[in-house]
């Protein structure tokens, strides 16, 4: 996928974000911790634990079904995380090689096991953050962070990394564009090449931040960003949110689910 | 406060690798008058302009605003009373959204958020662009984004609007939508351009930089008349006061 589509793949998810539906209206608050409960129950679970991942699959499928949000989309932009998740356990398989649990004929390992793991919570982790994205959007977002005391400093950093990702890839794009119509068709830049088209995107940008902090201190910045917007209101439907989904989550990380079940259908047909 | 709102005296400033941007600089902008400076790439606008809204600080010489001197002391009053318009809108439009980015300065200047709110429609309607107000900034065509720009300083009610080329990048319409914009301006303004054709239409009085001096001041329409003196700053007449292009006749003798 080409910088260019990447980033209007990522226009996409503001559309989406503009939306109206109660998920919508919910104080981003609410939807930022409660993700943020999600996240931390989901990469705490066992390495092994491969089965205990499947009902927490809910949290992002109810939420995009709820926002209105096409599963294609986030499918899609998962799916860009795909290759350095792969990267990251493809040697899991390859050194822990204990036998775990045998499926019929296959004995499966602990590596098998984690690898499997590790791919699913990782989608699991990023779909769940673009369908927040998605039914939030990312400036409420941020914002969210910012009342729940998120230091302004760092704020401010994630608006303008939003802000200016779009301005930042044209620049990338036409450097890049520029060095195509000057090399053989076909290509690529050499290690030696990206340094220096690296090191000229970082210059122009730190040239960029120059300017625009100029511009902010002639609008009479004095190191705060200004908050014009009402604060929304964190009401009866946003406790019910966190309560409700922080009951489940409890639940699945505390039991189990699917073994449980696994018993209780097993005991039923016996 | 003075009628003399805007005022160089002998301004020099020399960049730290040893480069003279600027040289005796001497320059009086009068209340509500309307001038364009103009010059080659590298004549020196943009660091002129950079002096008046206080980033860059003069290494001889002084400048007032008004009856402020611009020093590190008086910047915030300096930034309020002159409204500068970026080159590239991007790095004037920082904010999520238009409405955000507009707010910034009144809300900046310490406003109750009801007024800046008022504020912000205001500008955005003298710019005719109020319809943009919930848009993201980088959702806008360049047109857009020169409007919104203007409204982002508009908002904060200066008393000098200082430009930089400010018809950059735009296509004959948007162009033609910012000038009458602009024509409908009373503010003090100053415009750096290469659009000569801009300045004779907006501008009265034309200030041509050349190598970091003040070459000459004076009416445009005299000024630009001066073929002799726009060639040696490195400068051509604008295009509606150039020959004719079929015939190469003198413009005003010309048939076509």
């Amino acid at each position: 996928m080409s910088i260019d589509t990447a980033l209007l793949e990522l226009r996409r998810l503001d559309d989406l974000a503009a939306q109206d539906t109660a998920l919508h209206r919910l104080d981003a608050r609410a939807k930022v911790l409660v993700t943020l409960a999600y996240l931390i129950c989901v990469l705490s679970l066992h390495p092994y634990a491969v089965s205990r991942l499947v009902p927490f699959a809910a949290y992002p499928l109810l939420l995009a079904l709820l926002g209105e949000i096409p599963l294609g989309v986030v499918a899609r932009r998962a799916a860009l995380a795909l290759p350095f998740v792969l990267f990251v356990g493809v040697f899991n398989p390859l050194f822990d090689r204990t036998v775990q649990l045998h499926l019929g004929p296959l004995a499966v390992t602990g590596g098998m096991l984690s690898f499997s793991s590790i791919v699913l919570r990782s989608l699991l982790a990023v779909s769940t953050g673009i369908v927040l994205v998605a039914v939030t959007g990312f400036d409420q977002i941020c914002r969210a962070l910012g009342r729940l005391g998120m230091p302004t400093v760092f704020l401010v950093q994630l608006q303008f990394l939003y802000r200016y990702i779009f301005v930042l890839a044209a620049e990338a794009t036409r450097m890049l564009h520029a060095r195509e119509l000057r090399c053989a068709p076909g290509t690529r830049p050499t290690l030696r090449e990206y340094r220096s088209l690296l090191g000229c995107l970082l210059l122009r940008t730190l040239d960029r931040a120059g300017r625009i902090h100029q511009a902010m201190l002639c609008r009479g910045f004095q190191g705060q960003m200004p908050e014009q917007r009402p604060k929304g209101r964190f009401g009866a439907a946003e406790w019910r949110f966190c309560l409700a989904w922080g009951l489940f989550f409890l639940a699945v990380r505390i039991y189990d689910l699917p073994t449980l079940l696994g018993a209780l259908a097993g005991g039923l047909l016996r | 406060m003075s009628h003399h709102i805007v005022e160089l005296k002998d301004v020099g400033y020399v960049y730290p690798d040893g480069t003279p941007a600027l040289t005796g600089i001497d320059l009086t902008l009068l209340h509500g008058e309307s001038v364009g400076l103009v010059g080659a790439n590298g004549a020196g606008k943009s660091t002129l302009l950079r002096h008046l809204c206080g980033a860059h600080a003069p290494q001889t010489g002084r400048i007032r605003i008004g009856d402020t001197p611009v020093v590190a002391s008086t910047l915030r009053e300096v930034r309020r009373t002159v409204g500068m318009v970026f080159q590239d809108p991007d790095d004037q439009l920082f904010m999520p959204t238009v409405a955000d980015d507009v707010a910034f300065g009144p809300l900046n200047i310490g406003l109750p958020p009801a007024e800046a709110a008022q504020r912000v429609d205001r500008a955005l309607e003298q710019v005719g662009a109020l319809h943009l107000k919930k848009r993201p900034p980088y959702r806008l065509s360049g047109g857009e984004k020169r409007a919104v720009a203007i409204a982002t300083v508009l908002a904060c009610a200066p008393d000098v609007l200082v430009m930089d080329e400010p018809s950059a990048n735009l296509d004959p319409r948007s162009r033609r939508l910012l000038i009458s914009l602009l024509r409908g301006f009373t503010h003090t303004k100053l415009l750096a351009t290469h659009d000569l054709d801009l300045v004779l239409e907006l501008c009265e009085r034309t200030v041509i930089l050349y190598q970091g001096r003040i070459m000459a001041d004076g009416p445009t329409r005299e000024i630009f008349a001066d073929r002799a003196l726009l060639d040696s700053c490195g400068l051509e007449p604008p295009l509606c006061m150039q020959d004719c292009p079929v015939c190469g006749a003198d413009r005003i003798a010309c048939p076509h």
